[in-house]
């Protein structure tokens, strides 16, 4: 569905990507994750023909992206960023807007409609401004709108920015049912409990893919020990353990810290940091690690190896 | 026990016939970190901008500073700071410019303005370079030089408008340092957020639904009284109500 060859780009001297190399097939719900200004905006952009292509090439349904992005464009769905509906438009209006550009018949026009007002709850509020719905309900909008002419490819930047945790599994539920009748997806997302929906993930950082493999490989291929610790006082035991030689990282979950103990060393740490934290009442817990512990390790890793340090 | 910072009682707002916020009760101490949880339209603006002195309450008593949020508004919006990742700083200024209209904002002299804002830059680990535009900067960097131009007028309390929306996870840890770094040197902090990870940093919170509080308390509280796992689950369970 997707093949990318080398694909570098800049703005200005700033470079963006750095020799992008992917192929995903198509029926695939693909994560895009990493800091920002990693380079997932522009790859999506890219994507779609909307920036032109500098270097390397991009080929979507087996057509080249560089001479046929308007075709390309037709029968890709994209959501940007941020909500860029018309806001002084009404829900239908929005909806039926976005089918004349697409040129989709009026016949097909009524049946998509009824379609995609039954998928997104959003009939009840049809003559609404957009303007005026909640934060869900506008990314529920710009999601039917992307879909109005039925594209086999959908691509969504941070489609639930901002969006409650309630809408947001809502808002997955249907991602997850456009894919289940075969649609293609794209999606960049900062929460890393949604990279773990995707069937596949690539990690970006600065440009670069670090890795693409399924979640569940990502985190069985990661062979390091993650505790994590409770306690009362927990942030006294994150300055016991942050001053701790040996231990790689010490990151806050909510109410717990995740340590992470380096390979083959971590049953005589673990007993070690037991002790050294005995005056707190801590529980030590060895745990399954979740994606946004190998996330936060992977940045770890990418910002000693170029030497920047990317969030102070 | 610290100093009352934000305290109301039976805060209620109508528009028309509508009620956006009906009998809300707070009372934050100095150096709290108090977190407002709740699904987009759920009331939370409307009881921040009437606690803001943006807004005037349609019924209750409250004070924020000492002032009263009816008939003192104008001072409470010198006590404090507010921010929001959805606008922050115009794109086209430079770090220099962005501090300096922010200054000019709140009344303060240039030159202090300016070295007020180097320092809390520094403080928060970030190279203060005044020159650079602020399209060219990262996100992570962006979010904390916008906290900083709020705290330009020392205020004692800060309002923190979903600061960490689009922030990828390493930036949100970074941005929570400096948070709990600013509780405790006493600053007041009123922050709302869609992380459910981030509602555990905060040492009280509510959730709204509908205009009304329907849980307030510290989150380990919180959980035990809804037998919940973690604050993901808890937030689903009452707002989803099922």
């Amino acid at each position: 569905m997707i093949q990318i060859n080398g694909l570098s780009h800049h703005y200005g001297l700033l470079p963006a990507l750095n020799d992008i190399n992917l192929s995903i097939p198509a029926g695939e719900l693909h994560g895009l994750i990493g800091p920002d200004s990693a380079g997932k905006t522009t790859l999506i952009r890219l994507l779609c023909g909307l920036l032109p292509l500098q270097l390397g090439e991009v080929s979507v349904f087996a057509l080249p992206v560089r001479t046929q992005f308007a075709v390309v464009r037709a029968r890709v769905g994209y959501m940007p960023q941020r909500f860029s509906l018309y806001q002084d438009l009404t829900v239908e209006e929005n909806l039926l807007f976005f089918a004349r550009l697409f040129g989709v018949s009026k016949v097909q026009r009524t049946a998509l409609m009824a379609e995609l007002y039954a998928f997104s709850q959003l009939e009840s509020f049809k003559d609404r401004k957009a303007g005026a719905l909640s934060g869900g309900m506008k990314q529920k909008l710009a999601l039917s709108c992307a879909l109005i002419h039925r594209p086999e490819l959908l691509l969504l930047d941070e489609p639930t920015y901002g969006v409650d945790p309630v809408s947001r599994q809502e808002f997955w539920q249907m991602l997850q049912r456009i894919n289940g009748e075969g649609t293609t997806l794209v999606v960049s997302t900062p929460y890393m409990d949604e990279a773990e929906l995707c069937q596949r993930v690539s990690l970006l950082h600065a440009g670069h893919i670090l890795r693409t493999d399924t979640p569940s490989t990502l985190i069985g291929s990661w062979r390091k020990q993650v505790v994590a610790i409770r306690s009362p006082r927990l942030r006294e035991v994150e300055q016991v353990v942050l001053n701790h030689p040996e231990l790689e990282s010490c990151q806050l979950f909510g109410n717990e810290l995740h340590v992470v103990l380096p390979e083959g060393e971590a049953k005589r740490l673990l007993a070690d940091v037991q002790a050294a934290l005995a005056p707190y009442q801590a529980t030590l817990q060895p745990i399954r690690p979740g994606m946004e512990d190998i996330f936060l390790s992977y940045m770890q890793m990418a910002a000693q190896n170029t030497g920047t340090v990317q969030h102070g | 026990m610290a100093e009352r910072m934000v305290w109301c009682e039976h805060l209620q707002r109508r528009f028309g016939s509508f009620v956006a916020v009906k009998d809300l009760n707070l009372d934050i101490r100095q150096g709290e970190i108090f977190g407002f949880l709740g699904p987009n339209g759920a009331g939370k603006t409307t009881a921040i901008r009437m606690l803001c002195g943006l807004l005037q309450p349609s019924g209750g008593t409250g004070s924020v500073a000492g002032y009263d949020i009816f008939t003192q508004r104008e001072q409470i919006k010198r006590q404090l700071g507010y921010m929001s990742q959805r606008f922050a700083l115009y794109e086209d200024l430079s770090v220099r410019e962005s501090v300096e209209f922010y200054g000019g904002i709140y009344g303060l002299d240039t030159a202090l303005a300016v070295q007020r804002a180097i320092n809390v830059l520094t403080e928060f680990g970030l190279d203060p370079n005044l020159k650079l535009l602020i399209k060219s900067l990262p996100v992570g960097y962006r979010q904390r030089l916008a906290l900083a131009c709020s705290l330009l007028h020392d205020p004692p309390l800060l309002v923190l408008d979903e600061p960490t929306s689009g922030v990828d996870p390493q930036a949100r840890r970074a941005f929570w340092k400096v948070i709990n770094r600013l509780a405790d040197q006493g600053k007041t902090i009123i922050v709302t957020t869609h992380f459910m990870d981030e509602a555990e940093y905060c040492h009280r919170l509510l959730i709204m639904n509908f205009g009304v509080v329907v849980a307030q308390g510290r989150p380990s509280e919180l959980k035990t009284a809804h037998r919940s796992q973690n604050m993901q689950q808890l937030f689903l369970q009452l707002v989803s109500g099922d």
